[in-house]
């Protein structure tokens, strides 16, 4: 067993952020704790807050597990991550409307042109192009690890459409729903004007053609998507429609929604399909879920797309061992939240360190995500190493390697009481003509003990996460 | 309003208003069951009943001649292959509001995905433990519960008229459907006359309806052919009458055509009104003496023609 942080407990002593908390903890009788349990499972059925899963068979809508212990942090820490944070989404808006306008990063040698220009997720259609305010990824989402009491990590970025916000807004408002005493007696960070900042933020980046108040729209591939509820739950909250591709149409350098009232027009797009699925006659022409022309539109200043289409040129496992170089590229600045040490195997000396230590490592695709495609070392069985070697070996450019990262531990109800489990750390930044963060984020903790997994897909679940005021 | 919206919201009114029609078919069907008639006799019932509910041969598909209890309450209750099911019925009408999510308040959105949640869990159940009364009332009860829900706390906007033309529109088909797979009981025919089966047949209609003690009320004395058309047909009290149903389909497309102003098409509701007017023009032994076939066939299609044009003014998303 690696040597992890608790952020509890420091020794014996109850550390000052949980110190309100273990003693709710010790006077919470068993059967109390099971009914609480159950009350939050059944509000997350009845609000519906699932996330849909078809043609897996089984029941559509899953629940992801919810664990009532909340995760805190205090106002020192949680600052130092902002300034961290907000730094880092301004990097790498600085490197996106440079590598789609004169590449000087490129340029001077401190990226290698192949990993931005052959990058799938380049998109040629943006280049020279500038969005509104010269911001391409409005809402970046980091993940972020802790190893120690001043020892953070970014995990990684995700600048294209990151999700999980609901689920931070929904945990928040169960437990103050649950457990209002704990909420007058604790000092808690607000986090629900979330999407008021929102949407402030997309209000400031109104296409040059907008006049007056623009509308706004958010863009889903549909009910049947994963993440559904997450995009319906924030158009209620902001206001606006909850559009798919087949409401919208392109006619005279606009784009209009189809109303009971006739056409719309949409200023600003939130869109929630990824890049190729956006315009049939731009990108895949099989794509049922876009709107034909809506690129040209964007282009000539008739529309906003957030985040730009492209913008996940910025956020792949190859292109993210850059970010600190970027940093001080753009902002003159050291990075406050540090890089996980990574290893890229298409280097020679990188690939034969991988492949000789492979057992204490953990490797990953640099298009994979949600946990799979990857192999755990130090949790892997001799043979589940060597048929993973065999699968680097065919193709060394799509993998990366990064230690085995001892992530911290955040108390966590179990059925035998409660129980150390380690989570990371999702906030989400935004960036409009400020850059914005609410005090909070979504922690995701791997329920099964010993698990660094933190994935919904594979067993993770949520839980509150506080930020303390003074 | 997005028009796919207003088109989920109106094919929600009509899924919720289905399944309560599907429930009390379930409630007659289960009870002509009961009948001490010949077996042929409750056949010809209960085939009527499926017609009117437009699956006759999709029920035989699926369970051949065999008119058990049990089939009866798999068909109509939780069949996911009958798409008129109370099952299907409201599983489409929570999937239509989950994707309306926006557009409905949370008290609305809470009873139609609890009434989802616990016709799952009723699903789950062994069917020993279900009994006729069980499901009919389930579907009364979480149907009163969305109605209320929407009654009490739903914006007077357009998606609240869209989403009651649904259900009015569906109840005028309905009713009109069930008379005219029935109508020949409501003709006079002097055999049957005395004999008392056209009374028990009256019932039916009656029950299958929700009317029967409604007509009592409203009528009294004794049951009659005229009452009993007269009562599903003209009278404005009688809450499925066509009358009512439509009335309450044209109250709703006023609502619509007065929101919108004259930049917006409004077929739909000057058809609504010519069909109003014809209705009323008539009195029901001018009903009996026209046909009582041909006039519910004049009605359906008139009901059909108003849906098309709700579909084409607002639903259909003009460029």
């Amino acid at each position: 067993m690696m040597n992890c942080y608790n952020e509890m407990l420091e020794g014996d002593r109850v550390r000052e952020p949980y110190a309100m908390l273990s003693e709710w903890i010790e006077t919470m009788p068993v059967e109390i704790r099971q009914m609480k349990q159950a009350e939050a499972e059944a509000l997350f059925r009845r609000i519906g807050i699932t996330f849909a899963v078809y043609g897996e068979g089984g029941d559509p809508d899953r629940l992801i597990p919810f664990d009532m212990m909340p995760r805190v942090f205090l106002q020192a820490e949680w600052r130092r991550l902002e300034r961290g944070i907000k730094q880092r989404a301004r990097a790498l808006n600085a490197f996106l409307r440079d590598v789609y306008g004169r590449a000087e990063i490129v340029r001077a040698g401190r990226i290698p042109a192949r990993l931005v220009y052959q990058n799938d997720a380049y998109e040629k259609a943006m280049a020279n192009f500038t969005p509104p305010r010269g911001v391409y990824s409005h809402i970046v989402g980091i993940d972020i690890v802790r190893t120690g009491r001043d020892e953070f990590y970014v995990l990684e970025d995700n600048c294209r459409t990151p999700s999980g916000v609901s689920y931070m807004l929904e945990n928040r408002e169960i437990m103050m729903r649950m457990f209002p005493a704990l909420f007058r007696n604790n000092r808690i960070e607000p986090v629900d004007q979330y999407p008021e900042l929102l949407r402030r933020t997309l209000v400031s980046v109104a296409p040059r053609k907008c006049e007056g108040p623009p509308t706004i729209v958010i863009l889903t591939p549909g009910h049947y998507n994963s993440a559904y509820y997450e995009h319906s739950f924030l158009a209620n909250l902001m206001g606006v429609e909850l559009v798919e591709g087949s409401d919208l149409f392109v006619d005279g350098g606009f784009v209009y929604m189809r109303t009971t009232q006739g056409p719309k027009r949409v200023d600003v797009i939130y869109r929630r399909i990824d890049d190729q699925f956006l315009d049939p006659l731009c990108f895949r022409r099989d794509s049922m879920l876009g709107v034909p022309g809506l690129m040209d539109v964007y282009r000539s200043g008739g529309v906003s797309i957030t985040s730009a289409p492209g913008a996940g040129v910025a956020d792949d496992k190859a292109v993210y061992t850059f970010v600190p170089e970027m940093i001080r590229f753009y902002l003159g600045e050291e990075p406050i939240l540090r890089n996980v040490q990574t290893w890229t195997l298409w280097k020679d000396e990188d690939y034969r360190y991988v492949m000789a230590n492979l057992k204490d490592l953990v490797v990953k695709e640099v298009h994979g995500s949600g946990g799979y495609g990857m192999l755990i070392g130090p949790r892997a069985s001799k043979a589940e190493i060597e048929s993973f070697a065999e699968r680097i070996k065919a193709s060394p450019g799509n993998y990366i390697a990064q230690p085995t990262l001892a992530l911290s531990t955040s108390p966590t109800f179990v059925n035998e009481g409660v129980a150390p489990r380690h989570v990371d750390l999702r906030p989400f930044c935004l960036c409009g003509d400020r850059i914005e963060l609410v005090p909070g984020g979504l922690t995701r903790v791997a329920l099964r003990e010993g698990s660094l997994v933190v994935n919904s897909s594979q067993g993770g679940g949520v839980k509150d996460t506080w930020v303390l005021t003074e | 309003m997005l028009s796919r919206t207003a088109a989920n919201l109106f094919w929600m009114g009509r899924h919720l208003e289905r399944a309560e029609t599907a429930a009390r078919l379930l409630d007659v069907g289960a009870r002509i069951t009961l009948l001490p008639n010949t077996e042929e006799g409750y056949r010809n019932e209960w085939d009527s009943l499926l017609r009117a509910s437009g699956a006759s041969t999709a029920f035989a598909e699926h369970y051949g001649d065999e008119i058990t209890q049990e089939n009866i309450e798999s068909w109509l209750f939780f069949d996911h292959a009958n798409p008129s099911s109370v099952a299907s019925c409201i599983e489409r009408a929570r999937e239509g509001g989950r994707i309306v999510r926006t557009a409905l308040t949370s008290q609305v959105w809470d009873a139609l995905n609890t009434a989802y949640q616990e016709l799952r869990s009723l699903e789950r159940r062994p069917r020993s433990q279900l009994d006729t009364a069980m499901l009919t009332d389930f579907t009364t009860r979480h149907g009163s519960t969305v109605r209320g829900a929407i009654n009490a706390t739903q914006l007077r906007n357009d998606g609240w008229h869209f989403l009651n033309l649904g259900y009015s529109l569906e109840r005028a088909d309905a009713t009109a459907r069930l008379l005219d797979v029935k109508y020949y009981v409501l003709l006079p025919q002097v055999e049957f006359v005395g004999s008392g089966l056209d009374n028990y047949q009256w019932q039916v209609i009656l029950r299958a309806l929700s009317a029967h003690r409604a007509f009592h009320w409203a009528y009294g004395g004794d049951v009659t052919a005229m009452k009993v058309a007269d009562f599903l047909i003209l009278n404005g009290e009688s809450p499925r009458s066509l009358l009512t149903s439509l009335y309450e389909a044209v109250w709703h497309l006023d609502g619509l055509v007065r929101r919108y102003g004259e930049g917006v098409p409004a077929t739909a509701s000057v058809r609504a009104h010519e069909t109003m007017k014809r209705l009323l023009a008539r009195n029901i032994d001018e009903i009996f003496d026209e046909g009582l076939h041909e006039f519910l066939t004049w009605f359906i299609s008139e009901v059909a023609s108003i849906s098309t044009a709700v579909h084409d003014d607002y639903l259909s998303g003009r460029m």
